[in-house]
Parts: structure tokens; C-alpha cells; sequence
């Protein structure tokens, strides 16, 4: 049996949850699903918390498998899985932050959202209220000769959101980066609670502005195996190509702002035109830029409409023509080059425990794309297959994209010319019993989680949202170290992690 | 590269137009331009971008203000690293309890004459995260706003009328 079905064996299974199995443990079999996750047996896709019990996510190793493992807090309290996995202490802070859980034996308890400023502790769990003044953070101590700090943020000097880096450096080179995020929380989950479905759905789609369409998507999914209801084809269709658009607009944007933050601005305003495009041709279609709000849960607020089509055929003919030139005066400038071949190294094992996704993952050898899951994605009928790439610095970061591009212009098309005809969204049903789902899709930046309990009332009992982020920003600190600061704008877009989606 | 570059000589520019000021985001404005100032900083203005808590979509369409299409420099207003060379705060997000203290700061940094933009509909009224206890409000209940540009996010044609509009009073 393998590891996890191990842990589900001897779980008390929960009803009600779907597509994949809930069941709750105690402590003993937490630990254990915890050193399972600490070997490498599955992989943690996240941790979360509740009033009164935490949550996890596992993978098996070729993710084919996955469920979630409960246990209940009786005590306020639930054994540290970030003591023996590192990828889980943000996330297990986050808890505590939020609810005022306690992982027992947790190596680092400072808090990672609440600043200070909250005017209360424990936001959704027993509230306590205070100053709200803020409070001081404390870095890691760094010792040794000839070391300087540089603090950075949390604004930034470009049009990004905001964050703080403190770097520690010798001469020019990094020897720590050490980040300290929370800035842009704005009590995603404190927002959910109690919402209706409709208003949830678009806070979902504004957890990460940029991968909008991923997170309704990976919503509206949970909802509907929550609810056990079956979304008619063409609305599927007309996600994933959504999906696609979305990752091709951002793909592109990333591509240029890389290039650019090597000094290499040619790109920039070359892939700029085409993103623009991109957007342009969604706006004429789907009568939205970003298309936020046009996945709801059911199905799709709009359908597509001939010419709507006409202007996507239109748009990969544009880039089908331009970007190849794009890329071969990529791969041909060597100053470029020399800027990206070998910079921000990110260790393959280290993608790997971090279940990296996303392009980070997938430059660094960890072939896990959301899109090869089975349905309900039309992703197995359009012949999907993930990019990969070894070498795991900037330049295989950019590469991983570049193919990606092109692989988006192919599942487009092949979207247009499948798209079955008919309803473009279910009616949702009423329930009289708690229902819950998870569901995981493939943003441009990586697989974003949703998970949802839906109450009675039919409205959100509890939201959690995870972006790829999460395991992405803390592999940005160790990819750095060795590198010269001024790398770091470099190694840091081709991360692109959002702030957003991680800060909630 | 070099085709490259002489294609982008020989072909036509993909530059719009120039966008008519809007005429609600002027009739805000006139009021609150003083003509001295206006004197002072001729038809230029250097721009300061502050995300106070947004989700990212609305910096994703400001960006976009610098492609080719929208050409936001022919216009004499560009984009700065510092607020210390700011004539004007671009202020994005409902405003975080987090960032506060920081976009307070943001705003002392920025020397006078100054304006601040409020850009999306998160930035006049905290837009869906309204009720938040992580969120402070809108952006006009921490720094005092000239003017609000709705949206969300606002297009690009709709942050340039805005922003002409602020040049033209
Ligand atoms: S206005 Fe819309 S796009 Fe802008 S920050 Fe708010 S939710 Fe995001």
C-alpha cells in the first residue's frame, strides 16, 4: 500500500467531501503523515487551519493520489509538521496568526501575517483586541565578518506589490536573503466566511489578480464536487481557454519584464505588444482584460461568440508569426545570456520537497503540472504534456515559459476547433447537510488550491485558498544565496511569485 | 536583431491616439489644481506607483500604461523609483492595517506640490474587502486623494483620460 493510502487506511473517513477523501486522525497519525511528507513519501500541496482543527493536503509522489487529513484541536494545539518539513512553517505561522492554534515543537514561532497592526489577535479564532501599533520584527541574527545588511521594502522601487527583503551581503555577493512578507493581507478568509457563493467566487478571483481566472476556476471546481454537480462541456472547454489565455498574457509579460531586468529592454516592448494583444482579444470576447468574474461557479458568465473566436484565431496567427524572432534573439545575445545561463540555481531536490509548481518547479526536473490530473479539465483530450527542464536557473526559468507559450498557441487552437456546443453553465443546487470540495488547477504561475466547506445555509462555512507561491518565496531565498545582489531583480522576475495570493 | 529593429522602423507605429480627458475626472480635479503649481511643473509629471494592498490586477493594467499601445512617456509623464522624485503618488488597493504606516510614509517622502491618484475601485472604497478588520479603507482615509480613478481594474485608456485630465487642468 503506498504511504498515503497507509495514513487514509487508518483514518476515520469523513463523509461528504469530494473528489478525493477526507479523514480524520489524531495526533499519532498526524505526526505520521507528517514523516511520511519529511521523507518524501507524498508531498504537502498545503496545511490550513479552522476554528478548532487544522487541515492537510497530501500527494502521493506521482500525485495521482491525493486527500486531505484532519485533526481536530481539542486543545488549541496540534503537533509542528514544519519541525520535521520546513516547507510547512509559513503556513503553519499563518495558522497560528489567524486562529491561535499552536503547532507544538514548531522551530520558529515568530508570527508571519499579523504585524502587529490588526488591532486584534487571532482574527478568526478567539479574538483578543490590542493596541495595533505594530510591533518589531526580529531577523534571523547573521554572524560573521565583513557582512553588511540592505533592507528593501516593503515599496519597491517598480510597479510591484509590496514586501521586505533584508539582505545580508559580503562585498556583492548574498549570503542570506531573508523575506518578510504579510504587507498586502487583507483577510481573504475572515471575507469568505459567510459569504453567498456569487460574492465568494469573486473574492476567490481577486486573491491574485494576475491568475483570476485560475483561482474562480479552482473555486467554482470545488464548489461543484462539493455540491456533486456535473458543469456542461462547452463551459469546460471555454475555462480552459480561458486558462490558456490567461497563462499565455502573463507568460509573455514575464518573458519581456526577465529580459528587462537584465537590461535588455528590446523584449520587453516586444512581448509587451503581444500581451497587450492577448488582453485585447479576451476583452473583445469575453468583455473583460483580465476576464475576471467570467468563470462562476456552474460553469461560464459568457459564452463565445463566433467573432469572439475569430479575434483568438486572429491573435495566433500575430504571435505564431512574431514571437520565434522573439526567441531567437533571446537565445542568440549573449550579454542576455550571460546574464541568465547559471544565475539563481534552484537544487532540484529542493524543488522537489517543496513540491515547487509551476515554472519554478518545472525548470528544476519536477514534472508536476496540474493539467495532467483527470477531468474535469478537457486537458487529457487536447494531448497535454508538461514542459520540463533541468537546469533550474533563470535562463531554464524563461525557457520553461517559452515552451510553455508555445504549447498554450497549440491547446488554444485545438480549443477553438473542439469546443462542443450547448449550455455554458449549470443552476446550482440548494443542500441540507455541510458539503465539502477541493480542487486543484494549473495557473500560469502554478497549481492553486482551493478548499471549501459549504454550511447548510448554502453559504461559505470556511475558504481556503492556496496559492503556488507558498513554496515558491522561500526557494527565492535559497536560490540567491552566492549570487551578486544586483541578480537579484533578475532571479526574483523569474520567480514571479505574487504577494497577493500569499498574503490573503 | 537587426531585422528586428529595422522592422520596427519600416512598420507603422502601434501607438493609439491620444484619449480625450474624461470629463468627471477633470471637473475633480480643476478644483483642486493650483494654477502656481501647475506653472511650476509644466506639461510633465513624474509618477510614484504605491501597491497598498491590492490584488495585483490593477498594477498588472498600469503596467501596461508603459507598452507600446498607451506610450505613457510621449505625454511627459513617467514612471520613478522614488517617492523623493514624485510629483504624483499612484495609490493602488484597498489600504491594509499592514501598509498603512507605510504609504503614510510613502506620502511624507513625496515632496510638494503633490497629488495622489487613487487607482481602482478597491482604492476609493476597499471594493469587495470592505468590512475587513485587516483592512484600514479606502485610500482617501489615510492620504488625501485629488483623484479616483473606478475600475476594476480601471483599462488603461480609462488610468491615461485620468491622468490626462490631471495634466490638462
Ligand atoms: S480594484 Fe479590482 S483589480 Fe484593482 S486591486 Fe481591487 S480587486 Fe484588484
Amino acid at each position: 500500500m503506498s504511504a498515503l493510502g497507509d495514513i487514509l487506511h487508518r483514518g476515520r473517513h469523513v463523509a461528504g467531501h469530494h473528489p478525493y477523501p477526507r479523514v480524520e486522525v489524531d495526533a499519532a497519525g498526524w505526526e505520521d503523515a507528517a514523516f511520511q511528507t519529511a521523507d518524501g513519501r507524498c508531498t504537502l500541496l498545503s496545511l490550513w487551519g479552522e476554528v478548532d482543527g487544522v487541515h492537510m493536503a497530501l500527494a502521493g509522489p506521482d500525485a495521482m493520489e491525493i486527500a486531505v487529513i484532519s485533526l481536530p484541536c481539542a486543545g488549541g494545539r496540534f503537533p509542528s509538521v514544519g519541525q520535521h518539513h520546513p516547507p510547512a512553517i509559513r503556513l503553519e505561522r499563518s495558522i497560528r496568526d489567524l486562529y491561535g492554534l499552536e503547532p507544538q515543537g514548531a522551530i520558529d514561532e515568530r508570527p508571519w501575517l499579523d504585524h502587529g497592526r490588526w488591532g486584534r489577535r487571532r482574527p478568526l479564532g478567539a479574538a483578543t483586541s490590542d493596541a495595533g501599533s505594530g510591533e518589531a520584527y526580529d531577523f534571523l541574527p547573521v554572524e560573521g565578518d565583513s557582512l553588511h545588511q540592505i533592507p528593501v521594502g516593503p515599496v519597491h522601487a517598480g510597479i510591484i506589490e509590496p514586501g521586505h527583503f533584508r539582505f545580508t551581503a559580503n562585498g556583492e555577493t548574498v549570503v542570506r536573503l531573508e523575506q518578510r512578507l504579510g504587507y498586502v493581507h487583507k483577510g481573504l478568509d475572515g471575507l469568505m466566511q459567510g459569504a453567498d457563493l456569487g460574492r465568494a467566487a469573486k473574492l476567490a478571483g481577486r486573491a491574485s489578480g494576475d491568475s483570476t481566472v485560475a483561482y474562480a476556476t479552482a473555486f467554482a471546481q470545488a464548489v461543484e464536487a462539493a455540491l456533486g454537480i456535473a458543469v456542461p462541456p462547452r463551459a469546460q472547454w471555454l475555462r480552459a481557454l480561458m486558462i490558456e489565455l490567461e497563462r499565455l498574457a502573463n507568460h509573455l509579460g514575464d518573458i519581456g519584464a526577465i529580459c528587462n531586468d537584465a537590461s535588455f529592454a528590446l523584449m520587453l516592448a516586444h512581448c509587451g505588444i503581444l500581451r497587450e494583444r492577448v488582453l485585447r482579444a479576451a476583452a473583445a470576447a469575453f468583455d473583460h482584460r483580465l476576464m475576471m468574474d467570467r468563470v462562476i461557479p456552474g460553469g461560464v458568465a459568457v459564452d463565445l461568440a463566433s467573432e469572439g473566436a475569430a479575434q483568438f484565431r486572429a491573435l495566433l496567427a500575430e504571435i505564431r508569426a512574431r514571437f520565434p524572432a522573439l526567441v531567437e534573439l533571446y537565445d542568440d545575445t549573449t550579454s542576455l545570456q550571460d546574464r541568465t545561463v547559471g544565475t539563481g540555481r534552484l537544487d532540484p531536490a529542493l524543488a522537489r520537497q517543496f513540491g515547487a509548481g509551476g515554472f519554478v518547479g518545472r525548470a528544476a526536473g519536477r514534472g508536476f503540472d496540474a493539467r495532467s490530473l483527470a477531468a474535469p479539465l478537457p486537458y487529457a483530450e487536447l494531448g497535454f504534456k508538461p514542459v520540463t527542464r533541468s537546469e533550474g536557473d533563470v535562463n531554464a526559468r524563461v525557457w520553461v515559459r517559452i515552451d510553455e507559450v508555445n504549447h498554450s498557441l497549440a491547446l488554444i487552437e485545438r480549443l477553438l476547433d473542439g469546443v462542443p456546443m450547448g449550455e455554458i453553465a449549470a443552476a446550482l443546487p440548494s443542500v441540507a447537510e455541510p458539503r465539502e470540495g477541493l480542487a486543484l488547477v494549473e495557473g500560469f504561475r502554478g497549481d492553486v488550491l482551493a478548499w471549501l466547506r459549504i454550511g447548510a445555509d448554502g453559504r461559505i462555512a470556511r475558504c481556503h485558498l492556496r496559492d503556488p507561491s507558498w513554496f515558491q518565496w522561500p526557494l527565492l531565498e535559497a536560490v540567491i544565496e552566492g549570487n551578486i545582489v544586483a541578480d537579484f531583480p533578475l532571479c526574483n522576475k523569474s520567480f514571479n511569485c505574487s504577494y497577493s495570493g500569499h498574503d490573503l | 536583431m537587426s531585422k528586428l529593429l529595422l522592422q520596427a522602423l519600416i512598420l507603422p507605429p502601434v501607438t493609439e491616439p491620444a484619449p480625450k480627458p474624461a470629463a468627471d475626472a477633470l471637473a475633480e480635479i480643476a478644483a483642486k489644481v493650483d494654477a502656481a503649481a501647475k506653472r511650476r511643473l509644466g506639461r510633465s509629471l513624474s509618477i510614484r506607483e504605491v501597491d497598498a494592498g491590492s490584488c495585483n490586477g490593477c498594477e498588472l493594467e498600469i503596467h501596461a500604461l508603459s507598452n507600446a499601445f498607451y506610450d505613457l512617456e510621449r505625454f511627459g509623464l513617467r514612471f520613478v523609483a522614488s517617492p523623493r522624485h514624485a510629483d504624483v503618488l499612484l495609490v493602488t488597493g484597498p489600504v491594509t492595517r499592514n501598509m498603512r504606516e507605510a504609504l503614510e510614509r510613502t506620502w511624507r517622502a513625496t515632496p510638494d506640490p503633490k497629488w495622489v491618484v487613487a487607482v481602482g475601485d478597491c482604492a476609493a472604497d476597499c471594493g469587495l474587502f470592505a468590512g475587513s478588520y485587516a483592512v484600514a479603507g479606502g485610500v482617501s482615509a489615510v492620504v488625501p486623494v485629488d483623484l479616483h480613478i473606478r475600475g476594476c481594474p480601471p483599462s488603461p485608456i480609462r488610468l491615461l483620460e485620468g491622468l490626462l485630465a490631471l495634466l490638462e487642468s
